[in-house]
């Protein structure tokens, strides 16, 4: 039997549109995959997917019948770690959905194991980047942060950032994915920017930054090195919890 | 803000505050109000961690390291030789803010030496908390020190402005502090832990009544014992933390390993080691007690006044008591569950949400995440395989510990051999 691979946007009404088709075609045999990231397979037969918001919305309707909050969120979350694959690992995960309630607690199912692994990861990051991102305040009185988080959690500390910073304009950046979060005191706006060639994102540029900004990341490395406790040393733990590849974007971690 | 001084002072007052280990952001229920800055309501947040793996969280400093006391642990003590440095209201307010606004904290955790008097010190951390509320609009977290022996009109003020309140008692018995702290006396640390309990109970009631009640310290009060400085043991630690618990309504009691910072012959010498290894078994009993569902005395009593070093004090406990074992994963009741070494409250959350779906077998319990190497020899489930042995206690503990590289296996072997 020829196997079918569907092409969807990448993004998750996208992908959501594809899981309608399948269920609507009863398809057995299928391949959900990013049109960013696709691949040809020899013997299937590719069909790209057009997003429709409103079988998008008949299939996370059903979902909502079927699944708990936080099942829907895993589901949300694991879909954001834009892992290879993963899509068909949420396929089966819906799948197994409609035909048991309560699915996604079912921890001995493997793709629910699956999904509630991944999200889970996905959610540390999200945490992660809430403690990690490090604004610098710019000449025009933007405090500026640039993430590189290994999944796309920008989405998902959108409202964090608002509700904690309200009454300063600020942006982050994904540097990996090309687009940001910029906040003008009175909504988030999703941006994308152009930067200069070669333009270093762990240095703080004087032409950029406000003559105050060295001062305060000054302040806060010295903070930092006389908070530790010397006789303490433990460089496993503090790698387990800062991983060093954050580090080139906190300014603590530089050196100085 | 004169940077330079700043500077100068930030790292003095910062490096005498690092001895305290409260750390913790969360608990409080502070929403951002007419968009102002900062946010409470979540989880907490550890924003760093420094090279010793603990977590920067606050901006924890000393307003002060000037003390009239001259208690033997601590470094700020009136007859150490060091520089001193105070800072003014309106500096922790511009560093909080601007830290704040950068991401680098959650808030400020604000302790001080005691200069003049209680009252004097307690009014000035009271006043830097009640500017960055009341002019800042600031509703990120603030952790304020009871100062032993301030006012109850002081440390009522203290509760509207501050998350958290603490005071610390140090040493864990009042025989121990007679020695280190002649000038201190356990009743003038209790105090304000009273006061601000018993503010904590009727601010509470009378919110329920009347929804504009003012908050009052939402993140509830802790405490901070050092371990290691004084000659208590594990038993008599562990009891004075569960009295607190239980009397005081604490939400934390912190473990402090003495970090040796004098040559007082009352305490252990410099250079000796942060006792890292007993803090961290110590930390494991009181999650126990908080969370697991053990009363203390089944951990720790007159027969057993140590806590194992190299296994956990549930493994410990279970060793002791195999008459209770094994358990069948697919039936046994929740606190059963969480009593199995092996097995965190995760992963019986998943136990007990997996099983109504389907029996359960050796080869789900691993994928769900439970310790198998410690977990098999205390419970039965889906599978005709099973230890059937009729192990010892030390049978089975030395099996664990062939097959698992503690943590701990380097500073466990380097304790060892000082008495081989």
């Amino acid at each position: 039997m020829q196997s079918q691979t569907y092409i969807y946007d990448g993004t998750f009404d996208g992908f959501l549109t594809a899981v309608f088709h399948v269920f609507e075609f009863k398809l057995k045999t299928v391949n959900i995959q990013n049109e960013c990231v696709q691949q040809h397979g020899l013997f299937s037969e590719n069909e790209t997917i057009t997003t429709d918001e409103k079988k998008a919305n008949r299939v996370w309707v059903g979902l909502k019948k079927q699944l708990s909050v936080r099942g829907r969120f895993q589901l949300y979350y694991a879909f954001l770690s834009e892992k290879e694959g993963i899509e068909n690992v949420l396929l089966d995960y819906i799948r197994y959905a409609f035909t048991k309630t309560n699915a996604d607690k079912d921890f001995a199912h493997p793709s629910v194991l699956k999904v509630a692994q991944i999200a889970k990861m996905v959610g540390r990051e999200k945490h992660r980047m809430e403690a990690f991102v490090r604004f610098k305040l710019t000449q025009d009185e933007i405090y500026f942060a640039n993430i590189e988080p290994d999944f796309n959690v920008l989405p998902l500390i959108e409202k964090h950032f608002k509700r904690r910073y309200a009454d300063q304009k600020w942006m982050i950046y994904d540097i990996k994915r090309h687009y940001g979060l910029f906040y003008n005191l009175d909504k988030v706006e999703i941006i994308e920017m152009q930067f200069p060639e070669h333009f270093d994102f762990t240095k703080t540029s004087t032409d950029i930054f406000a003559a105050q900004e060295f001062e305060f990341q000054t302040l806060w490395q010295d903070y930092f090195k006389a908070t530790n406790i010397k006789s303490r040393k433990n460089m496993k733990l503090h790698i387990r919890h800062v991983p060093k590849r954050y580090w080139k974007y906190l300014s603590e971690k530089l050196p100085s | 803000m004169s940077f330079q001084r700043t500077q100068e002072k930030l790292k003095i007052l910062a490096d005498a505050a690092k001895y305290d280990v409260s750390c913790s952001s969360s608990g409080s229920k502070r929403a951002n109000t007419n968009k102002g800055i900062g946010d409470a309501t979540g989880m907490g947040i550890c924003h760093s961690y420094t090279e010793d793996g603990r977590c920067v969280s606050l901006l924890k400093i000393l307003l002060t390291n000037h003390c009239i006391f001259d208690c033997a642990y601590c470094v700020t003590r009136k007859s150490n030789d060091i520089k001193r440095a105070a800072f003014k209201v309106q500096e922790v307010v511009d560093l909080t803010i601007n830290f704040y606004r950068r991401n680098y904290i959650e808030g400020l955790f604000l302790s001080s030496g005691i200069f003049k008097n209680a009252d004097y010190t307690m009014e000035r951390l009271v006043a830097v908390a009640k500017k960055l509320r009341t002019e800042e609009n600031f509703n990120g977290y603030i952790h304020l020190k009871s100062i032993p022996g301030a006012s109850d009109e002081l440390m009522r003020e203290a509760g509207l402005y501050a998350d958290r309140l603490s005071v610390n008692i140090e040493i864990p018995t009042e025989q121990g502090l007679k020695q280190l702290a002649p000038d201190k006396k356990r009743e003038d640390f209790i105090k304000p832990m009273v006061k601000v309990k018993n503010e904590i109970i009727q601010y509470k009631a009378e919110k329920k009544i009347i929804k504009s009640t003012p908050k009052y310290a939402l993140g509830g009060q802790s405490t901070q014992m050092i371990i290691g400085a004084s000659g208590e043991n594990d038993f008599q630690i562990m009891q004075t933390s569960n009295h607190f618990y239980k009397n005081y309504n604490l939400k934390r009691v912190y473990y402090s390993g003495y970090v040796p910072i004098s040559y007082d012959d009352r305490l252990p010498k410099i250079g000796s080691e942060v006792p890292m290894l007993r803090e961290n078994r110590l930390y494991q009993t009181d999650w126990l007690m908080r969370f697991y569902g053990f009363d203390v005395s089944e951990i720790l009593n007159e027969q057993h006044q140590h806590l194992d070093l190299d296994v956990d004090p549930k493994l410990s406990w279970a060793l002791r008591n195999l008459h209770e074992f094994p358990i069948d994963v697919n039936t046994a009741d929740k606190a059963l569950l969480a009593r199995v070494p092996g097995l965190g409250m995760k992963s019986v959350y998943k136990i007990l949400n997996a099983r109504r779906f389907r029996r359960l077998n050796w080869e789900h319990l691993k994928k769900i995440g439970v310790a198998l190497n410690r977990a098999q020899y205390f419970m039965v489930c889906d599978s005709n395989q099973f230890e059937r042995r009729d192990l010892t206690s030390e049978k089975i503990k030395g099996l664990i510990l062939q097959n698992s590289t503690s943590k701990y296996r380097n500073s466990l072997s380097n304790q060892l051999n000082l008495f081989s």
